[in-house]
């Protein structure tokens, strides 16, 4: 009877708690689509933050999250491999990975002061490519330690099937066991990437902001992010429906790069 | 006992210690293996049987440090002189042997692609890039690995699809396809329901016309009655080796029928 009882409590119990979890997530979609839908304009999309629209901005957090994402992953998956496959559970490979894991949990605040003292301030101005340098820095120990983990889960035995045919080390890596893990070394970047998107303080001191279209990343460069921080603290009506439009298209970016991230992980045979 | 039989390798005085290990898990083993035989190694868990089969086509180096002594030679097909395998150094001595000497796993283990990609790949690795001679050892091996009938008509599908029987006979077609001199099989059937493995039997029966076989088993069964020699371990020695009927209907060692009978393992 105890024992039932206790069932019922701790299946009531977890209940609520999943619920309440669940509940202010739609509480922050419903609100986030309510605010963002009725701000949204078609004039959002066409036009420059100067003149009240996005576009700019969505090219600048693009641009830079691309540049940081081609550097990274061929850096992250090699770093990857190199843990895996070529480091022999050594000392140096597993400090490598504890501090590669550490890194993944450092505060992004800390990555952007870092930047801003090696890429903005010998400079002079905030610019484009320390905002990339800052999202890449984000990114690396994410894609290291997916690589790692998912390349993990090939058996060994592929590998030695691959070598028992005559196949060399690095042909049956790239060939073979980056073949097999390719499904979770692409959701890892996806989901990687997805996390990048969304960061700002990386971006406050980097790249900053820029209310122009420009492709120059040598200046100031525009970010979707911190423009919905900055727009969210101003007086006016129109820049804070502003901020609740991109705030919006934001979340819906991120949730779509993350509903591809898990149907990829889904179909199998990829 | 037919007397022509001609070794094609032969083990002498081998010690294998794995990197860390304190005791030798082969002990100085000496054993003959036939050509166009199939040798049965039998044996308890962690008698050194699959230590001493994966020595014999060095596939322990891909991991470091693990150290030989003695010999492993291999007759070669050119000069038929017998080769000590354990002097091999370089990258593509090691190739070279892998084709000579191949393997098949306990697990079934199909590349992540196309069936015929999977039978292609130790070919293309060889050097064969021609379509059409790739085309043609590929049915050969297919067809020798009794698989063909079943994916013709899917050749282009990917072989993470099949059974675990099929991908099991892949996986042997894949390595009869680089005409190997000797298969190493590891627990082939181990995996595998009563009706794969049988047809996996059969499919090793079959081979010996043109290869040598090793196999490690688990199931006495199958070793008696699919091996012309047997060998048996313990403890990292070889404690009997002889004609398989011999070994197991009269063996000449105490502990082999102990073990033969079930009175351990």
């Amino acid at each position: 009877m105890n024992r039932l009882l206790l069932n019922k409590i701790i299946l009531i119990l977890s209940t609520l708690s999943a619920f309440v979890g669940i509940g202010f997530l739609f509480w922050i979609l419903v609100t986030l689509t309510y605010k963002g839908v009725a701000s949204l304009q078609l004039t959002t999309f066409t036009h420059d933050l100067v003149e009240g629209g996005i576009r700019n901005l969505l090219v600048g957090q693009f641009t830079m999250a691309g540049i940081a994402t081609l550097v990274t992953v061929p850096l992250g998956v090699m770093a990857g491999i190199y843990l895996r496959e070529y480091g022999n559970a050594t000392r140096v490979t597993s400090i490598i990975r504890n501090l590669s894991d550490i890194m993944t949990s450092a505060p992004s605040i800390v990555i952007g002061v870092f930047v801003f003292a090696f890429l903005v301030e010998p400079f002079g101005t905030f610019n484009g490519w320390a905002g990339a340098a800052s999202l890449g820095i984000m990114m690396l120990p994410i894609i290291i330690s997916t690589t790692d983990n998912m390349l993990a889960l090939v058996p060994k035995e592929l590998r030695e099937a691959g070598i028992a045919l005559g196949g060399s080390k690095h042909k049956i890596i790239l060939q073979i066991v980056l073949q097999a893990a390719k499904v979770g070394v692409t959701t890892g970047i996806l989901l990687s990437f997805a996390r990048i998107i969304g960061e700002t303080a990386p971006l406050l001191f980097t790249s900053s902001n820029n209310q122009f279209f420009t492709m120059d990343m040598n200046s100031q460069f525009p970010s979707l992010t911190v423009s919905i921080y900055n727009l969210a603290t101003y007086p006016d009506e129109a820049s804070r429906n502003l901020a609740w439009a991109a705030s919006f298209v934001l979340t819906a970016i991120v949730l779509f790069i993350n509903l591809v991230g898990r149907f990829v992980t889904r179909s199998k045979h990829l | 006992m037919n007397t022509t039989q001609k070794p094609i390798m032969e083990i002498k005085d081998l010690r294998f210690i794995y990197p860390g290990a304190a005791q030798p898990t082969l002990k100085g083993n000496n054993l003959t293996i036939y050509e166009n035989q199939i040798t049965a190694m039998i044996g308890p868990s962690g008698c050194g049987k699959s230590t001493l089969l994966r020595a014999l086509n060095r596939i322990h180096d891909l991991y470091p440090g693990c150290k030989y002594d003695g010999e492993i030679l291999l007759r070669s097909n050119t000069t038929g002189e017998m080769n000590d395998i354990l002097k091999l150094r370089k990258e593509n001595e090691f190739i070279k042997l892998r084709q000579q000497v191949g393997m098949i796993f306990q697990k079934p283990t199909p590349f992540p692609m196309s069936i015929y990609d999977n039978v292609a790949y130790g070919l293309r690795l060889s050097g064969i890039k021609n379509k059409g001679e790739l085309d043609g050892r590929i049915e050969k091996a297919l067809k020798e690995a009794a698989i063909w009938d079943e994916v013709k008509n899917r050749l282009n599908d990917s072989a993470m699809g099949m059974s675990g029987g099929q991908q099991q006979r892949l996986c042997i077609a894949r390595s009869v396809a680089l005409k190997p001199k000797v298969l190493l099989f590891d627990e082939p059937t181990s995996a595998l329901d009563p009706i794969s493995t049988a047809a996996i039997e059969e499919l090793i029966s079959e081979l010996k016309k043109d290869v040598t076989v090793v196999i490690v088993t688990h199931n006495m069964q199958q070793a008696s009655r699919l091996s012309d020699y047997t060998t048996f371990m313990y403890l990292g020695d070889i404690i009997e080796f002889g004609p398989t009927e011999e070994v197991f209907l009269n063996p000449r060692e105490k502990l082999t029928e102990d073990y033969i009978t079930g009175r351990f393992g």
